[in-house]
């Protein structure tokens, strides 16, 4: 996590130029909100209709209701939000202000002090540890800077859950190694017998992604996947992640700063500040929100 | 993971706070280092078992580091005999080089040697390889991918060093009284039948446990066992408690070097005590 006092006031993207280039600043976001609403008018038509007759029958995949948290401080407070079958969720703020905590408290690396954190309706926040493993294997969790194992070759890294959890021979794990690989637009041939240390930013990112996915899990999470990517990389990345979403109908979680691409991708919204969840709601409807705070979240 | 610190908002605290803090941090490390020792060797007849990681890890602490052992064993046997030799010829009686230099190589120089080396080259390595991996959260990716770091990561270690440890030493101590040997012929002039009669002979004297096991054999084995539990677990402690990036993967591996070469020291004079009461009853 970040430090708690940095990015108050920042456009939030990453690396944003502060205050005395704020000038500037204001006429650069009022482009990238541009660009974003035309991106969303552009995406949204096909997508809003299905979502709206389908989400009320979904079944609810991730839960959060009322989670407290603090170490020494408070982190989280009262935060609730659900995630649909189906549906990607953003989780967004300014830095330092528990999003990856989130993650972390659906992955049950973090138990909160208070309230419930569900998977499939199951409430995760008593289970042992050997049980928690468990349900992990139900998600796939894609690292900020991917967090490959860098003793490993790409095939071992993406082949690494498939030996632990489960039976499936040799020949069967690389033919499924190939078609992760390949779903991610990476060339096996080429990169499967490669060091982590040897690829580039966006290779590694997306290697990350077919290791995460690698158990055909129902929920992805991902802990900023377009931090650090030039703008090209990062329409790949969330391409993918909407393909994820489309095709195999994954569950997914994104933690992010980039407001453009979770205008692409995220179905819902979840705007953390100050401790609390202050907007849960679809992604348009926060773009369309009067609200000061959004307002300056998104643009200032 | 770090929470955020809002330091605004906290009073700040008073001396006695701070230092009723400092202690109680402390010894809830203590209890974490207990907690993932009894992990650790527990998970050794748990599954999955790693064998083919265990395997590794037996040549990264033991095969790759016989050169430095065999390089310190030569070296301290034959400066033993060396110095020795000057003492012994004041009495008249160099002919006890081989009992002098089997007994400190055998009970103490072997042991804590080989520990200190290990600690030196593997335990900085083990702590600096698992600190990159805490700050490039491929911790937090076993984690998530269902596995047990602990059970991965820490108990192969731990179960390699407790294995090749006592095997390091004896070839130390080997090395080492053959060194003293190559002293004793060629500087001292005693043949060499003569001084391994004398090393025999001082293992003898000290008496057998079970008929056949000498006592310093016991007291020469049980020690690398207990160093090579410190070293490893003391290596995976530190290295799974990195915080702060790359300069907490360097503070970690220091920290590891120092704390289990001390440990070391201060272990072996209470184990040599322990021992020594224990087999003279």
């Amino acid at each position: 996590m970040k430090d708690a006092d940095e990015g108050r006031g920042s456009t939030g993207l990453d690396d944003a130029p502060a205050a005395p280039e704020r000038r500037e600043g204001d006429r650069k976001s009022q482009a990238v909100r541009r660009a974003i609403r035309s991106e969303l008018e552009s995406d949204a038509s096909d997508e809003t209709a299905q979502r709206d007759t389908s989400v009320a029958e979904l079944k609810p995949v991730i839960e959060l209701s009322h989670v407290y948290l603090s170490f020494d401080v408070p982190i989280l407070e009262d935060v609730s939000f659900t995630a649909h079958e189906g549906e990607t969720v953003a989780v967004v703020g300014e830095s330092g202000t528990g999003k990856s905590t989130c993650l972390k408290l659906i992955l049950r690396l973090l138990v909160p002090d208070k309230g419930m954190v569900c998977i499939d309706g199951e409430d995760i926040t008593d289970l042992s540890f050997e049980d928690a493993l468990k349900v992990r294997q139900k998600m796939g969790m894609v690292f900020q800077g991917a967090a490959l194992f860098d003793s490993m070759t790409v095939f071992e890294n993406i082949a690494y859950p498939l030996r632990e959890h489960t039976d499936m021979s040799e020949d069967e794990i690389e033919e499924r190694v190939r078609e992760k690989l390949q779903f991610v637009d990476l060339d096996p041939d080429r990169v499967m017998e490669q060091m982590p240390a040897e690829l580039s930013g966006g290779m590694k990112k997306r290697v990350g992604i077919a290791r995460g996915m690698a158990n055909n899990p129902e929920i992805m999470l991902y802990d900023e996947p377009t931090s650090g990517l030039d703008p090209l990389t990062t329409g790949t990345i969330t391409r993918l992640i909407k393909k994820l979403q489309k095709e195999l109908n994954v569950t997914g979680i994104v933690v992010t700063h980039d407001m453009r691409s979770v205008a692409r991708m995220a179905t819902k919204v979840a705007l953390l500040h100050d401790r609390h969840i202050v907007f849960f709601g679809a992604t348009e409807e926060m773009f369309a929100s009067e609200d000061p705070y959004i307002r300056e979240f998104l643009g200032g | 993971m770090r929470p955020p610190l809002r330091f605004e908002e906290r009073s700040k605290p008073g001396v006695l706070t701070r230092l009723n803090e400092s202690a109680k941090s402390r010894v809830l490390s203590v209890q974490e280092y207990f907690i993932l020792a009894g992990k650790a060797l527990r998970f050794i007849f748990a599954r999955p078992f790693y064998a083919q990681d265990t395997v590794q890890q037996m040549d990264e602490i033991g095969v790759k580091s016989l050169g430095i052992v065999l390089l310190t064993g030569l070296f301290t046997g034959m400066v033993l005999a060396l110095q020795s030799s000057v003492q012994l010829k004041t009495f008249g009686a160099t002919i006890y080089i081989g009992r002098l230099v089997s007994a400190s190589m055998i009970r103490e120089l072997g042991p804590v040697l080989a520990g200190l080396m290990v600690a030196g080259r593997v335990g900085s390595g083990i702590a600096a390889q698992l600190g990159s991996m805490r700050v490039t959260e491929q911790i937090d990716a076993l984690n998530t991918l269902g596995t047990d770091p602990i059970k991965k990561l820490v108990t192969p270690r731990v179960l390699a060093a407790l294995i090749m440890l006592p095997i390091l030493t004896v070839i130390n101590d080997l090395i080492g009284i053959v060194g003293g040997n190559v002293i004793a012929k060629f500087i001292v002039d005693i043949p060499s039948s003569l001084y391994w009669r004398t090393v025999w002979e001082q293992i003898a004297a000290d008496g057998f446990i079970l008929r056949y096991i000498p006592n310093d054999f016991i007291q020469g084995l049980s020690k690398p066992f207990v160093f090579g539990g410190i070293i490893s677990i003391t290596a995976c402690y530190f290295g799974l408690a990195t915080t702060g990036g790359t300069e907490g993967v360097g503070q970690s591996t220091t920290r590891t070097v120092v704390t289990s070469s001390i440990m070391i020291l201060i272990v072996d004079y209470f184990l040599t005590q322990l021992l020594l009461s224990l087999l003279a009853a």
